[in-house]
C-alpha cells in the first residue's frame, strides 16, 4: 500500500507551510516588523550613549527575538486545528514527531531565520563591533530554532483552548529563560572581550536536546488535543 | 478485514456508545446512522485511531491498530466533517499537496484527472479554495478518493453540501471502489443508491 518515505513526508509538510507562508505574506512580515521596529526604539528612547547601548544591546536583542517567536506561535498548529489538516496530518503513515519537526522548521524559516539574518544590522544601531555581530548572528542561529522546538511544545499544550495565547506564554517563558541567558550570555562576552564559546556550547546542547525531545512531546500533546 | 471489538465510546462523562462489535468485509459498506450527537463521528474517529475507546478494540486483519500505527494508517483514507483543505491554496495544490504527503502519485495530469472526476471544472483548478462554495470544497476534499490505492475509507457525511450530480459520481465510486475489494465506513443520513447486499447499517442512539 502507498505509504511516503521520511523525506517525502517531511519535504511535503514544509513545502506546504511555506507555499502558506508565502501567501500570508503580510504575517511573515508582521514578525520582521516587530523586531525591526521594538530593537529600533530602544537606541532612541535610552539616548545615543554608546556604552550603555553596547550594554543592553545583546539582552535587548534577544527579548526582541523571543517575544517575535512567541507572537508567531499561534500560528503553528491553530489553522490545521481548525480546517481538518491536522487530523490528515496524524493520519499519514509516517512518525508524527517527524512531521512535527517539518511544520517546527517551516515555522523558523518563516519567523526565525529574518530575525538571524536581520541581526547584524540592528546590532549595528547598539554599536556593537564585528566580532559581537558575528557572535550575535551564531547565538540567534542555534537559541531560534531552539525557542520554536520549545514553544510548539506549548502551542500543542494549549490548541483548542480559550484564551490558548496567554496560557502558551506562561507555558513557554520559564522554559525560554536558559536559552534567553545562554543566548544574550554569549554576545554580553564578546563584548566584554571574554570567549563566548562557553555559552554558545550551552546553547548547542539546549537545541541538541529540544531536537530530541520535543518533537516528540509536541506529538503527543497534538494526539491529545485532536482526542 | 476490519472489525471491533466490544467498542465503547464516550464524549466527558456522556457514553455515547457500548458494546459495539461489527465486521466490515471486503466490498462491503457499513452505513453507520443516529440521531445528531449519537456518537456517530467519534466512532468514525475511533476507527481511524483519532480518538481511543473507553473500552474494547478495533482490530485490523486480526491485529489491534495501536499496535499497527503508521502501518494501519496506510490503509486508509478518511475525511471526515471538516474537509483537511486548506483555503489559501489551489484545489490542484491541495490535492497534489495531499496525494504526496499519502505517499501516491502527485501528479498534475492524475489530479487534474481526480478533480474533473468529482465534478469540478478546469476553471476551479487554479483559484484559491476559499472562493469556491461549500459543496465545491467538499468535491475537493472528495477528489483525494479518486487518487486512492487504499482499501479502508472512512467518510463522514460525506454527501452533506454535494448536488445531486456530486453525489451521483461519488456513489459511482463507492460502487468502483467495492468492486475491487475496498470497504468502506460512512455515516450518512441519506439512503445510498448502492446494492444492498454490499450494506450493513449500525444505529446509533442516545
Amino acid at each position: 500500500m502507498s505509504q511516503p518515505s521520511m523525506s517525502e513526508a517531511l519535504g511535503g509538510v514544509v513545502r506546504r507551510d511555506l507555499l502558506l507562508a508565502m501567501r500570508h505574506r503580510s504575517d511573515v512580515a508582521m514578525s520582521v516588523f516587530f523586531v525591526v521596529i521594538v530593537a529600533s526604539l530602544f537606541p532612541l528612547g535610552v539616548g545615543p550613549e554608546a556604552a550603555v547601548l553596547r550594554m543592553i544591546g545583546p539582552g535587548v536583542l534577544w527579548v526582541t527575538a523571543l517575544l517575535a517567536c512567541l507572537l508567531s506561535l499561534g500560528r503553528l498548529f491553530t489553522a490545521d486545528y481548525l480546517d481538518g489538516v491536522l487530523e490528515q496530518t496524524a493520519l499519514i503513515p509516517q512518525s508524527l514527531a517527524v512531521l512535527v519537526i517539518g511544520k517546527v522548521f517551516a515555522h523558523w524559516v518563516v519567523s526565525g531565520l529574518p530575525v538571524v539574518l536581520l541581526s547584524p544590522l540592528l546590532g549595528l544601531q547598539f554599536g556593537l563591533d564585528g566580532v559581537t555581530l558575528g557572535v550575535l548572528t551564531l547565538s540567534l542561529l542555534l537559541g531560534t530554532p531552539t525557542l520554536s522546538m520549545i514553544g510548539a511544545i506549548g502551542a500543542a499544550l494549549t490548541l483548542g483552548l480559550r484564551g490558548s495565547g496567554l496560557l502558551v506564554a506562561l507555558l513557554v517563558l520559564p522554559l525560554f529563560i536558559p536559552v534567553l541567558i545562554f543566548g544574550a550570555g554569549a554576545v554580553t562576552s564578546s563584548v566584554s572581550g571574554i570567549g563566548s564559546e562557553a555559552n554558545l556550547s550551552l546553547l548547542g546542547a539546549c537545541f541538541l536536546l529540544s531536537f530530541a525531545f520535543a518533537p516528540w512531546a509536541t506529538a503527543v500533546a497534538l494526539r491529545i488535543a485532536l482526542e | 478485514m476490519l472489525q471491533t471489538v466490544a467498542l465503547r465510546g464516550s464524549r466527558g462523562q456522556r457514553q455515547l456508545f457500548s458494546d459495539i462489535s461489527v465486521t466490515v468485509k471486503p466490498g462491503t459498506l457499513l452505513a453507520v446512522a443516529g440521531e445528531n450527537g449519537s456518537g456517530k463521528t467519534s466512532f468514525l474517529r475511533m476507527l481511524c485511531g483519532l480518538l481511543s475507546p473507553d473500552d474494547g478494540a478495533v482490530l485490523w486483519q486480526g491485529k489491534d491498530i495501536r499496535q499497527l500505527k503508521e502501518l494501519y494508517c496506510a490503509q486508509l483514507i478518511y475525511i471526515g466533517h471538516l474537509n483537511g483543505i486548506k483555503d489559501d491554496l489551489t484545489p490542484t495544490e491541495n490535492i497534489k499537496i495531499s496525494a504526496g504527503l499519502a505517499g501516491g502519485d502527485s501528479s498534475s495530469e492524475i489530479v487534474r484527472k481526480a478533480l474533473e472526476a468529482v465534478g469540478l471544472g478546469r476553471s476551479t483548478h487554479t483559484l484559491p479554495t476559499r472562493v469556491l462554495s461549500q459543496g465545491q470544497k467538499r468535491r475537493v476534499a472528495l477528489a483525494r478518493l479518486w487518487l486512492s490505492t487504499r482499501p479502508l475509507w472512512f467518510l463522514d457525511e460525506p454527501f452533506a453540501s454535494l448536488d445531486t450530480l456530486a453525489a451521483t459520481y461519488l456513489t459511482q465510486r463507492l460502487q468502483s471502489h467495492l468492486g475491487n475489494g475496498g470497504m468502506v465506513v460512512v455515516s450518512t443520513h441519506q439512503e445510498i443508491a448502492l446494492p444492498t447486499d454490499s450494506i450493513q447499517h449500525l444505529r446509533l442512539s442516545r
